[in-house]
């Protein structure tokens, strides 16, 4: 990638706001997002981003995709993912762990529904809109 | 099939034992009679940090959010909210204002938490240069370069009102001026990263979250001052935070966001990253710069300020990783608008890390002047295990105790300073009825002694004398004299030590004592520590609910308990180490601390 012009770097953020705003990125539909801090990675975040990975494709689900983050700020609840769908809300769940990643896998992404007992709320509003 | 709505009952330790669960049952057999099942689904949740108006309900897409429900309530909600789609006004909460979560341009206003600092962490890739473009990034940069001179840049940090979150909370805008007006070929910008008091870790998370925005902010500061280098000086203890800003200061010189001739621009800035090895004074800024020049990291007196002889004695800008995550937000946004949040001497927001004997402990973002009270109830979900709220340290080995009376005080720079306080970085340790004062103060003297860098006799002397005293009177041997000597002592060293460490050390120990006279008074004349932290001045014994199973007999690591089987046994108090064994394995209530 070369250095970018000014008018490079303009296209590339509008570009951008609408990749987030319609979620086509790498054409997939379905976010899973993994807070990956300290915090969340000493909680075992790494191998709860593991098990999705290793799970989706077992379950043969090619639209999504795993990414990472930074901490949320929510280390009494780490691991913490969130996942975002179409027809569905955002939504963040705490605690994670391999088997409860089984669990959003077949009832949230697959089912649509949302599980209970690990929601929580989104800490604040976002700036930026 | 998705669902049309989704109710959210509170499934919070605070909320279940207040009927949450009644409440999950009715709500779903009520969606049954409405013959709603297939539109609505009913979920248990985690904790709101909200318990103090729990139980809490709330109903997505509409962000209806209920307080206080009664398991009765069940049959309205179901009823109005899903069924008619209107808010249960009764239920909804509503603030000091009297604003309701009716109004629906309000969503979300029941939080008290607002991110400026952390807008990014959580939910960027902070490894993705682009993600962060998305997100209005080098938006800022762009402005400055091409639309603003260096003097406007300038004033509109004037008109923010941000003051520096490393602790002293110095007018940003003063220092960058400052460093402006000195005629030098050579400029630096320094990001502060070392973040060393206990409990404190807002800086490693902003940076681990969202590395670029300290590197554009770094970047402007460079056009306002006329530099061209920066350094990042961090601790070697965050790796993840260092391996994060090496990737985003790589990817920023491939999109020419940093280096020669920036966006085209003739303004040209990079920045290098110094690796520190850990100590506490390396954090204060003339320690600091010197151990980036290679020297040991000690102190020197000021002035000369860095802001006009630092780095290589070249003037030098040097801001906290929270201060500078503030600036892209404070160009693209405006310093109105960023003057309009907060108080009004201390504007914008402050990150602090709650832990302790918090419910849930974390990261939280608040408007400048929200009271304590709130950021303890309304957020962190009250003290773990219903205890007895005790007090707060803030600042660190700085800072000082904020007590159960001072709940309500707006939380800014000033008033902690009242306080007898101060912001500190930001770490906020929630104490309750089992933390002993004086153990707390204890706690941070030790931490001063070791980090002191013995340069000047006040601070290497002075936090010695303070430790010693402590520890006397935790061991019941304190006399009257001694509360006079702590006084003495570290008044003499708040204006006689060479840096903030030594001037700042004597904060916890003069602050416990001013607020908790009486705990004092107690260790020294009755011998006795209310919440049983000194060890010294406890002892263990057994009572008449003892059957001789002989398990705390087996279980003291030092044998000093003794007993026939089936008879009452005794514990010799001579060789008793207070480990507290015997009584956490005790199955009958047999043992006492007193
Ligand atoms: C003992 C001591 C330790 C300090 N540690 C830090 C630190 O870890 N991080 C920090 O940003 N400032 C720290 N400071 C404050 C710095 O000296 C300086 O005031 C700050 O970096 C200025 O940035 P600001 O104006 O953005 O707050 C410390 C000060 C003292 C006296
Ligand atoms: S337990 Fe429900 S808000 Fe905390």
């Amino acid at each position: 990638m070369a250095k970018l012009t000014l008018e490079e770097l303009r296209k590339m953020r509008e570009a951008g706001k609408k990749q987030i705003d319609t979620r086509q990125t790498h054409g997939k539909e379905i976010f899973v997002v993994i807070g990956m801090g300290t915090c969340g990675i000493a909680a075992g975040a790494k191998s709860v981003l593991n098990a999705f990975i290793a799970k989706l494709d077992e379950k043969g689900i090619t639209d999504a995709v795993v990414k990472q983050t930074g901490c949320m700020g929510l280390c009494h609840s780490e691991p913490t993912v969130e996942i975002k769908m179409p027809g569905m809300p955002d939504t963040i769940y705490g605690k994670v762990d391999a088997a409860l990643v089984d669990q959003l896998i077949d009832e949230h992404i697959l089912g649509k529904k949302l599980v209970s007992g690990h929601i929580i709320d989104r800490p604040a509003g976002d700036i930026m809109k | 099939m998705a669902y049309k709505h989704y109710v959210l009952v509170c499934g919070g330790t605070g909320c279940e034992s207040s009927k949450a669960d009644d409440i999950f049952n009715n709500l779903k057999a009520e969606v049954a009679n409405a013959g709603l099942e297939n539109d609505v689904q009913v979920v248990k949740t985690g904790c709101f940090g909200f318990c103090e108006k729990g139980p809490i309900v709330k109903v997505l897409p509409e962000d209806a959010f209920y307080v206080e429900v009664k398991p009765e309530d069940a049959e309205e909600i179901v009823k109005e909210t899903l069924v008619k789609g209107r808010i249960v006004k009764r239920l909804a909460y509503a603030d000091e204002s009297g604003k309701t979560s009716a109004i629906p341009e309000e969503i979300g206003f029941y939080q008290k938490q607002m991110r400026i600092v952390l807008r990014n962490c959580g939910l960027i890739d902070p490894e993705k240069i682009d993600e962060y473009i998305a997100r209005d990034g080098y938006a800022a940069l762009e402005k400055v370069l091409f639309e603003m001179t260096p003097d406007e840049v300038i004033e509109e940090m004037k008109i923010s009102g941000l003051r520096g979150r490393g602790g002293a909370g110095f007018p940003t805008w003063m220092k960058w001026n400052f460093t402006k007006q000195v005629e030098s070929d050579v400029k630096y910008i320094v990001c502060n990263a070392d973040e060393g008091d206990p409990g404190a870790y807002m800086d490693r998370s902003t940076l681990e979250g969202d590395p670029h925005s300290i590197l554009e902010a770094m970047a402007i500061a460079g056009y306002a001052v006329g530099a061209q280098q920066g350094f990042i000086y961090i601790r070697a203890e965050y790796p993840l935070a260092i391996k994060r800003l090496e990737i985003a200061m790589a990817q920023a010189r491939e999109y020419g966001l940093l280096g020669q001739n920036i966006l085209g621009s003739n303004f040209s800035f990079d920045i290098e990253i110094r690796l520190g090895a850990g100590a506490f004074v390396c954090g204060e800024e003339t320690a600091l710069l010197a151990s980036i020049e290679g020297k040991r990291g000690m102190p020197t007196p000021k002035p000369p300020f860095p802001a006009v002889c630092g780095l290589w004695k070249k003037p030098t800008v040097i801001n906290n990783v929270e201060t500078w995550a503030n600036v892209p937000v404070i160009i693209t946004k405006g310093g109105k608008w960023f003057a309009s949040i907060g108080t009004e001497k201390s504007s914008g927001t402050k990150v602090f890390a709650l832990t302790g004997k918090i419910k849930n402990s974390g990261l939280v973002e608040v408007p400048m002047g929200t009271t304590l009270r709130e950021i303890v109830y309304d957020i962190g979900g009250g003290i773990k295990g219903g205890k007895a709220f005790k007090a707060v340290q803030t600042g660190g080995p700085s800072g000082g105790v904020i007590t159960a009376k001072m709940i309500d005080t707006p939380i800014d720079f000033d008033n902690l300073i009242a306080a007898g306080s101060m912001m500190g970085s930001g770490g906020m340790i929630v104490m309750d009825e089992d933390d002993c004062i004086i153990d707390v103060a204890k706690f941070y003297q030790e931490f001063c002694v070791e980090e002191s860098c013995g340069k000047c006799s006040p601070c290497r002397i002075g936090t010695r004398k303070l430790y010693d005293i402590l520890t006397k009177i935790s061991e019941g041997k304190g006399t009257m004299q001694d509360l006079d000597q702590l006084k003495e002592i570290g008044e003499a060293m708040k204006r006689a030590a060479l840096c903030g460490l030594g001037q700042t050390a004597p904060n916890p120990v003069l602050s416990s004592l001013h607020y908790f006279y009486d705990e004092y008074l107690e260790h020294i004349q009755d011998k006795k520590c209310r919440a049983g932290k000194c060890k010294k001045l406890i002892t263990y014994t057994i009572n008449d609910n003892c059957r001789g199973c002989t398990l705390c007999a087996r279980k003291c690591p030092v044998n000093c308990i003794s007993g026939e089987v089936r008879q009452k046994h005794t514990i010799d108090a001579t060789k008793c180490i207070k480990c507290g064994e015997c009584m956490k394995n005790c199955k009958f209530d047999a043992i006492e601390k007193k």
